[in-house]
């Protein structure tokens, strides 16, 4: 690089410093803004993957027979039952009526929907009340010391 | 001065070292004696690298996604939503691979077309046309395997429609279909195969596609149009060219760079959007259609009669697409005029007609 | 096809021991017993032609020990031996008994039935049943119009229709319940065809407004065929039936719609009209056949308006929350001394549409103030509860606006989104719990309500600033974009400008 020395011609070569100047601050610091997000990016966060397609609802002994539990399915809320004789039942908790969260019932051993007074039995079916349909049923498998719940394939 | 005459030597040095051993001295020679020709038509040289950059932009926020990313039905969907919520700039990364993604398949197109309008497919660069086509194909199928990947709604019932098209071809379709799906339906094993196919199939192919078609454009060097390099035999044009290093490749990372302005501004102000969980029970949302670039066949195949002749009307409209898709790979064999430097306004008529036909063919499906 | 087991039959000679298979598993009784008998020996005639042999004429017929066996399960053996208590068969008769006990059944269901193949052929009025019919339940459960009105159909001549063959003729409209309940009110015979089918009907009816007024002469009132019809009854779960929930308004209509009609009853007849405004009539019309109609309220059979004390039991058998609350509620005691009604006070009786919250409080469209003065305890009771609604409303929709900001910029709040769910279903107990009119029952749930929306509220606008900072970022790297870019351009130019070397 022969034409680079600054006493030949003043001017254009404090253009050409400043030119250099903006182009390598430019590109380090536009290099800078990419590569910290993605150094970011790289560190994974606190906050553990969950999947919705499956979720771990409760622990086996967690529930007595004849008692219900709301937890959480993805962004909606599910209920899982254990039956009198032991059984394990999930659902939606989603009300089919104006989307309230249904609660298991012992008394009446029914899902229950406290705004309504709708009703549904140990099938997710409507059996009274305003609920125009029945609820989403989910499938229950205990996985060692874990109820899994999964979306019915 | 000192420092620089220092840096100079040391570069030297280093260059020797490297020369010694990988024979780099001929390449630097290259380099140095490359030139780009420069004319009116300039300007569509650049989209060769732009789809260049744009697809190294792909291959580092792709490789960045798979660190989170699972190929799972039950985990794709809340893996990405994962990656757009939880992970720092997740958003951004997501967005980027998505955003560039369209721009990439844009600039694939532009770069296309502007060869096939400058005839720079002609004698001797056959094979750079072709690996060029090739290459797009390839860069349409990225499109679609990944289009699948987040495995929410709109994309499982698009995917289940452009499955389903190929199922219209007699007596291979089933098989070619199942051989998609990984199966009879769409399901958890058509996300598998589309997540080979993507991160490693395709980018398999276009990494030896690639480095052929880009050996051939540095071996053959750039094409003049055939109207320029008439202009220029006739004298009423001086021949004009520009070093390639550093002024072409500087005019190219103006140009990336503004690329990256772009992707980040879309990114941030628009973020792609994960859409609902895809449900093989629901049924299928309103409006339901494939990525733009799919959008002219599509619509094509929605105004075919059931019926042509004696093909199915779906099978016709492929047929067709595929023979027109055949003809368009051959044209650097069947464009003779072009070959022997003459006008061949057949060809850039046909070019035209193509353009406006997904032109319009792309409007009337956004119209309604 | 199962075989029914022997039933004798007393006075009917020709049928007194025979087996008749029966295509629906059912065992008639007596009045059909006869017809499947006169068929068998018609039949019988038919396709055996000149006898021979023992086979000649229906007496002989009877008189043979195969007719006579009781138990049927043992016909197959008998024809297989060919031998029966000693008789023995030709060997040319057992073809023959082949033939009768295969290739005629098929025959039973084409019973001759004079009355409808002679109806046909008149006009009119007179055609109408015979040619109605066919679809009817009745026909499909193999009932014929001799099973209604007595006669003879076997008979071509007009002798079919005399009194002394039992012919009832059609009946007249005062005449027309006991008709029907002939059948409808024997249980044993109802059994025989549909034993969850009840049959109370006619004594219901003699309670209702309807049958009371028809004991008293009036046969304007509705019968049994008003709202079934005659000749072409359906099956209450047909879509075609005019009993099917659907249609129960409109056939109500047709009489309880029409002033002529209804002229000198001194009720009104805008009830149907207003009943499809009601919040019943959209819900029903959108599929939900459980939805009430006219009958869900007013009874069928036993049609009569609910009295003043026992609109809230009626409405209380879906709404049960809304009749417990309102039990127990000041307004149970207050309205019951003032002589209103429970729940239509408010929502009226047919044009029951759908409940807001202007209702509630001390404004325009406010029910409250119809009864209740500024100053006195449930005025101010209604001015809380309303002021209550309309706090957790403004809360959940800025809160809902908020996080829909968020979500349009592309920040994912689902979660928030969630959340903010729970509040809404404060506001819909809320809502119910207005029927306890205690201003502190409500309260209780949109405070609770109120904390939730300001909380989803609170993610939302975090969310609106985590998308400034990004743009803030994206400006960020911007301007470094711009500056590499200005200094490309620059450095472009100079290299440019320079001679090529």
């Amino acid at each position: 690089m022969p034409n680079l020395d600054p006493a030949q011609t003043d001017s254009p070569a404090r253009g050409r410093r400043w030119a250099n100047l903006l182009l390598g601050g430019g590109v380090l610091a536009s290099i800078g803004s990419f590569l910290y997000p993605a150094l970011r990016y790289i560190i994974p966060p606190a906050v553990a993957e969950s999947t919705s397609r499956s979720v771990i609802a409760a622990k086996a002994g967690e529930l007595k027979p004849n008692t219900g539990k709301i937890f959480k399915f993805g962004s909606k809320p599910g209920i899982l039952i254990r039956t009198r004789e032991g059984g394990y039942k999930a659902f939606s908790a989603v009300c089919t009526h104006l989307n309230c969260t249904v609660q298991y019932r012992d008394d009446t051993r029914q899902i229950w929907c406290a705004c309504h007074n709708g009703t549904y039995d140990l099938e997710g079916r409507n059996v009274s009340g305003p609920p125009p349909r029945p609820l989403e049923e989910f499938t229950v498998n205990v996985q060692g010391e874990d109820i899994v719940v999964a979306r019915k394939a | 001065m000192s420092t620089q005459a220092t840096q100079v030597a040391q570069r030297s040095r280093l260059l020797a070292w490297l020369d010694e051993r990988f024979g780099t001295g001929s390449v630097e020679e290259f380099i140095r004696h490359k030139t780009v020709p420069q004319h009116r038509h300039s300007l569509w040289y650049y989209f060769g690298g732009m789809t260049l950059f744009l697809f190294t932009i792909q291959v580092l926020t792709g490789i960045l996604l798979l660190l989170y990313y699972r190929p799972t039905p039950n985990d794709a969907f809340e893996s990405v939503q994962y990656i757009m919520t939880q992970v720092r700039f997740g958003w951004l990364i997501r967005s980027v691979h998505s955003w560039s993604a369209n721009l990439m398949i844009f600039a694939v197109f532009v770069h296309m077309f502007s060869v096939f309008f400058l005839k720079a497919y002609r004698k001797p660069r056959e094979l750079t046309w072709i690996s060029g086509m090739l290459l797009l194909f390839i860069v349409l199928g990225f499109g679609f395997s990944g289009y699948l990947l987040p495995w929410n709604t709109l994309a499982f019932f698009a995917t289940k429609v452009g499955t389903e098209m190929a199922g219209s071809i007699p007596f291979i379709g089933k098989w070619i279909l199942i051989f998609l799906r990984g199966g009879e339906e769409v399901t958890g094993a058509t996300l598998t195969r589309f997540f080979g196919f993507h991160v490693a199939v395709l980018p398999g192919l276009a990494t030896v596609l690639l480095a052929t078609h880009l050996l051939l454009v540095q071996h053959l060097g750039m094409s003049v149009p055939p109207g320029v390099e008439r202009r220029i035999a006739e004298g009423k044009e001086p021949a004009r060219s520009m070093p390639f290093f550093p002024t072409f490749l500087l005019h190219d990372l103006m140009g990336w760079y503004a690329a990256l302005g772009v992707l980040g501004a879309l990114a941030a102000i628009f973020p792609w959007e994960l859409g609902t969980k895809a449900d093989a029970f629901a049924s299928a949302p309103a409006g339901i259609r494939p990525e733009w670039y799919f959008v002219f066949m599509f619509q094509t195949l929605k105004f075919l009669p059931p019926k042509i002749l004696f093909l199915e009307g779906e099978f016709a409209g492929l047929l067709g697409f595929g023979l027109a898709a055949a003809v368009w790979i051959a044209v650097p064999f069947i464009d003779r005029r072009a070959g022997f430097g003459r006008v061949s306004r057949f060809f850039t008529g046909l070019g035209v007609f193509a353009l406006g036909y997904i032109a319009v063919m792309s409007a009337l499906a956004y119209w309604h | 096809m199962k075989l029914c087991p022997t039933v004798v039959f007393a006075g009917h000679a020709e049928c007194s021991t025979i087996s008749v298979p029966s295509q629906s598993g059912v065992c008639y009784d007596h009045r059909r017993r006869i017809d499947d008998c006169r068929l068998t020996i018609d039949d019988w005639k038919r396709r055996v032609g000149k006898p021979r042999g023992p086979l000649n004429g229906p007496s002989t017929i009877l008189n043979m020990p195969f007719f006579q066996s009781s138990i049927v399960n043992r016909q197959s053996s008998i024809l297989l031996s060919g031998q029966w208590s000693g008789y023995h068969w030709p060997r040319t008769a057992l073809p023959l008994l082949f033939t009768l006990l295969f290739a005629a059944a098929p025959g039973w269901t084409a019973t001759k039935d004079s009355c409808a193949t002679c109806h046909a052929t008149l006009d009119g009025d007179l055609a109408q049943p015979a040619k109605a019919f066919d679809a009817d339940i009745h026909h499909q459960a193999g009932l014929s119009c001799a099973d209604c009105h007595g006669g003879n159909p076997n008979d071509d001549s007009m002798d079919a229709m005399s009194p002394a063959r039992g012919f009832r003729g059609v009946p007249k409209r005062n005449q027309i319940p006991e008709f029907c309940a002939r059948c409808h009110a024997d249980e044993n015979y109802i059994r025989g065809f549909n034993p969850k089918l009840r049959t109370d009907q006619l004594s219901q009816y003699v309670t209702s407004v309807h049958g009371k007024r028809l004991k008293q002469g009036d046969v304007k009132v509705a019968t049994c065929i008003d709202c079934h019809s005659v000749h072409n009854i359906f099956a209450v779960a047909d879509t075609r039936a005019p009993v099917y929930p659907t249609n129960v308004a409109s056939t109500c209509a047709r009489c309880h719609a029409d002033s002529h009609t209804m002229e000198g009853y001194k009720i009104p007849t805008d009830q149907v009209a207003k009943y499809q405004k009601s919040v019943h009539a959209q819900v029903l019309a959108q599929g939900d056949t459980s939805a009430p109609t006219c009958t869900t309220c007013h009874g069928n059979h036993g049609a009569t308006p609910p009295g003043l004390s026992s609109v809230a039991n009626v409405c209380g058998t879906c709404h049960v929350f809304f009749a417990q609350l309102f039990d127990k509620s000041p307004h149970k005691a207050a309205f019951a001394s003032m002589g209103l009604p429970g729940c239509v006070q408010c929502h009226s009786n047919h044009e029951i549409v759908h409940p807001v919250d202007d209702w509630v409080g001390v404004g325009e469209k406010a029910v409250c103030v119809n009864c209740h003065a500024q100053g006195d305890k449930g005025y101010v009771a209604a001015q809380t509860m309303s002021e209550d609604l309309a706090k957790l409303k403004d809360s959940y929709h800025r809160a809902e606006d908020v996080l829909n900001q968020a979500e349009r910029s592309g920040m994912e709040v689902s979660s928030a989104k969630l959340e903010l769910g729970d509040a809404n279903e404060d506001l819909i107990k809320a809502r119910v719990n207005v029927h306890a009119f205690r201003a502190e029952a409500v309260e209780k749930l949109t405070d609770q309500g109120v904390g939730i929306s300001q909380k989803a509220e609170q993610a939302g606008v975090l969310a609106l600033k985590e998308r400034d900072a990004r743009r803030k970022g994206l400006g960020l790297s911007l301007i470094f974009i711009v500056a590499a870019i200005a200094g490309l351009y620059l450095k472009v130019r100079d290299i440019e400008s320079r001679p090529q070397s």
